[in-house]
């Protein structure tokens, strides 16, 4: 067990995730009533929700199988959308208390936004916070898959409201209380940088989603810029 | 089995395997000290993908449409410490009205 966690517990999780959890029930509306007109019926896009819960895995899933693709093809998006989940788990691996099953399901609740939420900062994830603001979003984007292919019909085209710009948005918001750092400057191969770690990262990352995004397959281009973090590394001391 | 109930298996089985790699061989135990600046790091690079795939990406396509202005005016929104929440607001209804506009 590493030593320390942080402050926060179940309830600061559960308070931070709100209004991202309205966003995602938004998205998993949109996400109902596209995966039903997809021709993926009611009931599995509700089960995907439960056991997949990776909204742009699923998103990829359904409209291949709607443009006629093969079970494979679709699968095989998702999963590499979820690829950047390797990496993801590894990081907050050392902060898991319990055993496997509790690790497991710490594990099913990590997403891009309660992994952000449980971030204390310099590599240190809160895993109260993680289970708390993963089980938010989970039942968010549950009930929202299930009012979609319920209600689907009165909604309408959900891309009409711009949902799909409310995620990046959601990011960004993210991204900006992560780019401060302690240092002011990077060192990257004997060259030092006047802008902190966190902000070259970032930088370097988006560079590289969007140089990939035309010759990669969904998915790869996300897990590639994970890569940038690699300035980090430190030499043996 | 329909192709529908393979791919909810398939990637259920599979993004589970994914996420629980980590956590189930690693958990509890301290990362060696250099990959700690690198873990770190990895929040900053995989937000910062997400936002300009999310921006700019049409499956395999770049392009500019009504996200960049929803996405634009909710940097400004961000700039001026506005809520998470009015943040993706604003976003989705500079996007939309944006859209309603280009028909």
């Amino acid at each position: 067990m590493a030593e320390t966690s942080g402050d926060r517990g179940f309830r600061e999780g559960a308070v931070a995730v709100v209004p991202m959890a309205v966003a995602v029930f938004g998205f998993g509306l949109s996400y109902g009533v596209l995966a039903r007109a997809a021709g993926m019926g009611g009931v599995a896009p509700v089960v995907m929700s439960v056991t997949t819960f990776a909204g742009s895995a699923q998103f990829a899933a359904a409209s291949v199988l709607q443009a006629g693709g093969a079970a494979a093809t679709a699968a095989l998006s998702a999963i590499m959308l979820n690829a950047r989940y390797l990496p993801i788990g590894v990081t907050v691996a050392p902060w898991l208390e319990g055993g496997v099953w509790s690790r497991l399901l710490h594990a099913h609740l990590t997403v891009d936004e309660s992994w952000v939420i449980a971030a204390e900062g310099t590599g240190r994830w809160n895993p109260r916070v993680l289970l708390a603001a993963g089980m938010g979003l989970w039942i968010a984007w549950i009930l929202g898959t299930l009012g979609g292919v319920l209600f689907g019909n009165v909604i309408g085209d959900p891309t009409r409201l711009g949902l799909d710009a409310a995620f990046p948005a959601l990011f960004l918001a993210l991204l900006v209380p992560q780019l401060r750092s302690r240092e002011r400057a990077t060192e990257v191969a004997g060259l030092r940088i006047g802008a902190p770690p966190p902000a070259i990262a970032a930088l370097l990352g988006a560079a590289i989603a969007l140089a990939l995004t035309p010759f990669a397959p969904a998915g790869v281009p996300i897990v590639a810029a994970g890569a940038a973090c690699l300035i980090g590394l430190r030499g043996r001391r | 089995m329909s192709a529908v109930w393979i791919v909810v298996i398939v990637s259920g089985v599979g993004t589970l395997a994914l996420k629980a790699t980590g956590p189930v061989l690693l958990g509890g135990k301290p990362l060696p000290d250099r990959f700690a600046g690198v873990v770190g790091l990895l929040g900053p690079a995989l937000l910062a993908a997400l936002v300009a795939i999310g921006t700019f990406a049409d499956g395999q396509r770049l392009v500019l449409d009504g996200r960049v202005l929803g996405v634009g005016a909710a940097a400004v929104a961000i700039r001026f410490r506005a809520p998470v929440l009015l943040v993706v607001i604003i976003a989705a209804a500079v996007t939309a009205t944006a859209r309603a506009f280009a028909g």
